[in-house]
Formats: structure tokens, C-alpha cells, sequence
């Protein structure tokens, strides 16, 4: 009996490590494939049958694909605003988050649930007169569009999650420093926002992603090429190099490695954030 | 899933006076946020979307004309419904069951190394998007990757996002790398089934097959649920794929509703029209969310009673 039930438990648990290896292998596999074509010339690219690895390996695709287009500068673009994006989304989602957990004033439960429902609106709806507003302004081809709506809330997820995570700290810590005559501002900036570390580290990552991955923005506001940022000068690279594979590739590596690098550095906040969004939700 | 979230305490009368000005000042900004980026631009849209305006708004009132001219003159409507409907037909159910599967099979208890599994099956879904679609687009061309393998075992090889049969799921297919964030989500939910509930299967004489069914799965249902509803959130208002796979081809095969308005507000600039067309998905949104909201009391489990 023991037996047979070891004997079982080794056949599932060898099942169980070749479906994994098979598929880590898959999901590796594009990080490969992205690397090896953008260490190939053309000729190597379109070899038929397929060549699997580069040989000769062009490094040069590297420098070149990063001098085609000025890099240098869509990088820096790219992090100042996510600089400004998350400083405005950590301190104001935080800021609501804190009147709408703890503080009682008028008109928090409509303006809190009215902030909520809005989560199911297809952006296209808000999107388009929000271009046309900015637009009569004259913030067209400017990043004031692409940082304000941060420092205003960031969004209606950011505020909700901030919050939820208020209602998670004991309030006896409030009310020994409110007895103790502290300001709100002293409480909420000086004993709870030490607190607060874990979800504030979630919403900066967030909306670190959100930046360096937004296109949509970038694109309909964006016309001047030196305001660019990464992902949309990578996704204008195919106009003039429809076929240039080989840079395109390289350029596609060069804006993935700052997101993988970032993800190792704070890798459980990522998982913790995700964990938050699917619990709470 | 609410069971999960901390008990909401009133705040204790005594100590808390009612804090108006602290609260708005507190609030304020995102109240701001929230009329200046959400309210107001709702508001304004359905303004819009009653003009003839084609870049502004100060066109002329037109009523209805243009929710009239969706469904009786608009010649992409009906195409670009039903891509969109088929496009989430096929990808969120194959996302989820992938990812359902993953999770279980990185839940297994004894498998070593389970952290670094993860991690990979992680990863892929933090490739920012442009980058993402480039790379699938070159590993899914004719004489790409792909093909080469599917070949190299004797399935002939396809071409994928330019043809109109396989354009959809080529998209959906591509989707499959980025599932990541549902992985975690599941891996999340299958460590919160309390072991004691397996062990109870096991002494009545149940199996691997019997615990999956009778008590992984149910437990699941509220966090199924969940993905399900982003994925078809998500899933309906799809453009980006088109914008910078396929461009809505071969022959208006991959012509999401997503991308339709957007080539009619950015790149034709009919902006009022594109409004309307706007808000016809936002009720297409609430109507099937409402419909699989309907089906959840037949199929969700929600321990402790009813949901709240």
C-alpha cells in the first residue's frame, strides 16, 4: 500500500517537472529568439531552412540600432516621466486614500463609489474628448497631458487600492497621536506613511509599468520627436525600417531590458501587487 | 472574495469630529482628477457625440443622428462586432484555462525549484506591449520561428496575421506569453484552499482527480470569475494588436471595434462619430458583463453563503 503510494506520488511529480521544463522552455524561448535576431544580419535572418544561432554574432546591430534613432534621448524622456508619475500617483492616490478611509467628511461615500464605478468605462470614451480639451489648451505636443492626471489621483485603481490598505492599519495609532494633539497632516505624513511602504512600493511600480509601457498617450499627443518616449519611438521604427528586423529587434530588446532589470530588483512587490489587485478586487 | 478584505471599522465618534476641510483637502485632488478626467470628459463626450463636429467642440447639434447612422448606415459595425466578439470568444477562454492550468501545476506540492518555475512563467508579461507584439510578428511570419517548428514535426506552417481564419487566434495565441499576471492571481487563490479540505477528500478515499474537482475548482470559482470579467473588460476594447500587427486586415478580418474607433477619432478625424461609436461599447461592455454577472450565482461559490 505504502508503496504503490509512493511509487504514484514520483510518476506525478516526474509528469509534473517535464510539463514544467517543457514549458519554461516555451515562454523562454521569445527571450531567445529576440536576443539572437537582434545579434544577426540580414542575410542571417532570412536564411531558410532557419538558422538557429547567430554566427558571425553582430554586436554591431546593438550600437547601431541605438544610433539610428536618438535613444539616448527617448530614454531620458521616458524617465522623467515616469519620475513625475509615480511621485504624483504615490502622493495623491495616497492622500484620497487616507480621506477615504479614515476621515469623515461630506459627500465621501457618493464621491468614493462615483469613483469607482467609473473603473468599467472604456477609455476611448474618456479618451477622446480629454484629447479634445487638452487640444483647445494648447497642451498638444506637450507632456502636461501625459503627467497632470497623476497628480490629480491617478486612477480610480490606485485610489481604491490605497485605501483598502488604510483600512488594514489599527487606527489606535491615529487616535494616540490625535489625543496627543497631532495635526491630520502630521498623521497621515509622519506616522502612517512609513506604514504605508508596501502599497506605495505597488502603485510605483504600477505605475512605472504604465508608463514606460503606455502608447496610446504618447501617441495622440506626441508629434514633436524630441519629446518621444521609448515605446512609442519603437513603435515608429517600423515606418522608415519596415524590414530592418535586425535593428528593430535590437531596439525592442534595448526598451524590454530596463523593465526585467526592475522587476528582479523589487520582483515581490510585483507579485504582492498583483496578489492585492485579484484579492481586493 | 470580500471575506478577504479587512473588516471596515466606523470610525469612533468621540475622536473623529467630522473632518470636512481635512477631507476634501485630502481628497481634493483626486476629486479634481476624477471631475477634470472622468466626469467631465463623460459628460462631454455625449455632448460630442450629438455634434457634427469632426476636431472640436463646436459643431453643429445633430441629435441622434449619428447612433442612427451606427446602426443603420455604418458599414464596418457589424464586422467589427463580430471580430471582436469571436477575438474575446477565443482568447479569454484560452488564456484562462492556460494560465488556470500553469498555476495548478506550479502549486504542486513537492515540485522543488517552484519560485524559479514562477518566475519565468512571470516574466514574458512584463515585456512592454510594442515590444511584445514586434516580437511575435517576427517569430509568427511566414517563414518565422514558429512556422519552422511547427514544420520541423510535420504540421504545416501558416500565415498567421494574413489570413483571414487565422489572424484572430494568431492574436489571441500571441496574448498566451503575457498571462502572467493571471498565473499570479490563481497561484494566489490556490494557496488560500485550506489544506485541511484536501485532506478530508483524501480520507474519503478520493483522488487527485476528485480533489480537483470537487475542491480546487470550486474554491477557484470566485477568482475565475474575476479574471473572466477583466479578460472580457479588457478583451472587447482590444486595439493595439491591429494598430500595430495588422491594421484591422486581411480583409477586415482582425477590424476590432477598439481599433475602428480609434482610425475613425485619430486617424480620420471624426472625433464626434467616434464618440458615439464609444459609448455603443461601453453598453456592449455593461450588457455581457451584466449577462456573466447573471450566470455567476449557477457556477460561483462563495464559502460563507451567498455573495456579498
Amino acid at each position: 500500500m505504502t508503496m504503490s503510494r509512493t511509487t504514484a506520488r514520483r510518476v506525478k511529480l516526474t509528469i509534473c517537472y517535464t510539463l514544467v521544463a517543457i514549458l519554461s522552455f516555451l515562454f523562454f524561448v521569445p527571450f531567445f529568439w529576440m536576443v539572437r535576431s537582434a545579434l544577426m544580419d540580414t542575410a542571417q535572418l532570412f536564411r531558410y531552412p532557419i538558422q538557429i544561432f547567430p554566427n558571425p554574432i553582430v554586436w554591431e546591430n546593438i550600437p547601431n540600432a541605438l544610433q539610428s534613432q536618438p535613444f539616448a534621448l527617448f530614454f531620458r524622456n521616458t524617465f522623467i516621466l515616469v519620475i513625475a508619475n509615480v511621485a504624483g500617483v504615490v502622493i495623491t492616490s495616497s492622500m484620497a486614500g487616507y480621506a477615504f478611509s479614515r476621515l469623515a467628511w461630506r459627500g465621501k461615500k457618493l464621491l468614493f463609489y462615483a469613483l469607482l464605478s467609473t473603473m468599467m468605462i472604456p477609455g476611448f470614451i474618456t479618451l477622446i474628448p480629454t484629447f479634445l480639451i487638452w487640444t483647445n489648451l494648447g497642451a498638444h505636443n506637450t507632456w502636461i497631458p501625459l503627467i497632470v492626471p497623476s497628480w490629480l489621483g491617478g486612477t480610480a485603481f490606485s485610489v481604491f487600492l490605497s485605501r483598502q490598505f488604510f483600512l488594514t492599519i489599527p487606527r489606535e495609532l491615529d487616535e494616540a497621536a490625535l489625543i496627543d494633539g497631532a495635526s491630520q497632516w502630521k498623521i497621515f505624513w509622519v506616522i502612517l506613511m512609513p506604514l504605508l511602504r508596501p502599497v506605495l512600493a505597488v502603485l510605483a511600480i504600477f505605475t512605472f509599468m504604465g508608463t514606460w509601457n503606455d502608447l496610446i498617450n504618447p501617441l495622440i499627443y506626441l508629434t514633436d520627436q524630441r519629446l518621444f518616449t521609448l515605446s512609442l519611438a519603437l513603435a515608429r521604427f517600423r515606418g522608415p525600417f519596415a524590414t530592418q528586423w535586425d535593428f528593430l529587434m535590437a531596439a525592442s530588446a534595448i526598451v524590454t531590458l530596463p523593465m526585467v532589470v526592475v522587476f528582479f530588483v523589487f520582483q515581490r512587490y510585483f507579485i504582492e501587487g498583483i496578489t492585492l489587485t485579484g484579492i481586493k478586487a | 472574495m470580500s471575506t478577504k478584505t479587512a473588516a471596515f471599522k466606523p470610525p469612533s465618534r468621540k475622536l473623529f469630529k467630522r473632518n470636512e476641510i481635512w477631507g476634501w483637502l485630502f481628497a481634493g485632488p483626486a476629486i479634481i482628477g476624477f471631475l477634470g478626467f472622468t466626469l467631465g470628459p463623460m459628460i462631454a463626450s455625449i455632448y460630442l457625440s450629438m455634434t457634427d463636429s469632426s476636431l472640436g467642440f463646436d459643431g453643429n447639434w445633430i441629435g441622434m443622428a449619428h447612433y442612427a447612422r451606427i446602426f443603420t448606415a455604418e458599414p464596418f459595425i457589424w464586422i467589427s462586432v463580430r471580430v471582436t466578439l469571436t477575438f474575446v470568444a477565443i482568447a479569454v477562454p484560452m488564456h484562462i484555462i492556460t494560465a488556470f492550468f500553469i498555476a495548478v501545476l506550479l502549486n504542486t506540492e513537492g515540485l522543488k525549484g517552484l519560485k524559479y518555475w514562477r518566475t519565468i512563467a512571470y516574466v514574458p508579461s512584463i515585456v512592454p506591449g510594442v515590444a511584445s507584439m514586434f516580437l511575435w510578428r517576427w517569430i509568427m511570419n511566414p517563414r518565422g520561428l514558429l512556422n519552422a517548428a511547427l514544420e520541423s514535426v510535420g504540421i504545416p506552417g501558416q500565415n498567421w496575421f494574413f489570413d483571414e481564419f487565422w489572424v484572430l487566434p494568431a492574436i489571441a495565441f500571441m496574448g498566451i506569453w503575457g498571462i502572467g499576471g493571471n498565473m499570479v492571481i490563481y497561484l494566489a487563490g490556490l494557496q488560500g484552499v485550506p489544506r485541511s479540505y484536501y485532506d478530508a477528500i483524501e480520507v474519503d478515499g478520493g483522488g487527485i482527480f476528485s480533489k480537483f474537482r470537487y475542491c480546487t475548482l470550486p474554491m477557484m470559482t470566485p477568482v475565475i470569475f474575476f479574471t473572466i470579467i477583466m479578460g472580457i473588460i479588457g478583451g472587447l476594447q482590444t486595439f493595439i494588436p491591429a494598430l500595430l500587427v495588422t491594421e484591422g486586415g486581411p480583409n477586415n478580418a482582425s477590424l476590432f471595434y477598439g481599433w475602428h474607433i480609434y482610425r475613425t477619432a485619430f486617424i480620420n478625424f471624426n472625433m464626434s462619430y467616434a464618440a458615439a461609436l464609444s459609448w455603443i461599447m461601453f453598453l456592449v461592455i455593461l450588457a455581457i458583463t451584466a449577462i456573466v454577472f447573471a450566470t455567476s450565482k449557477h457556477w460561483v461559490y462563495y464559502e460563507g453563503g451567498e455573495s456579498k
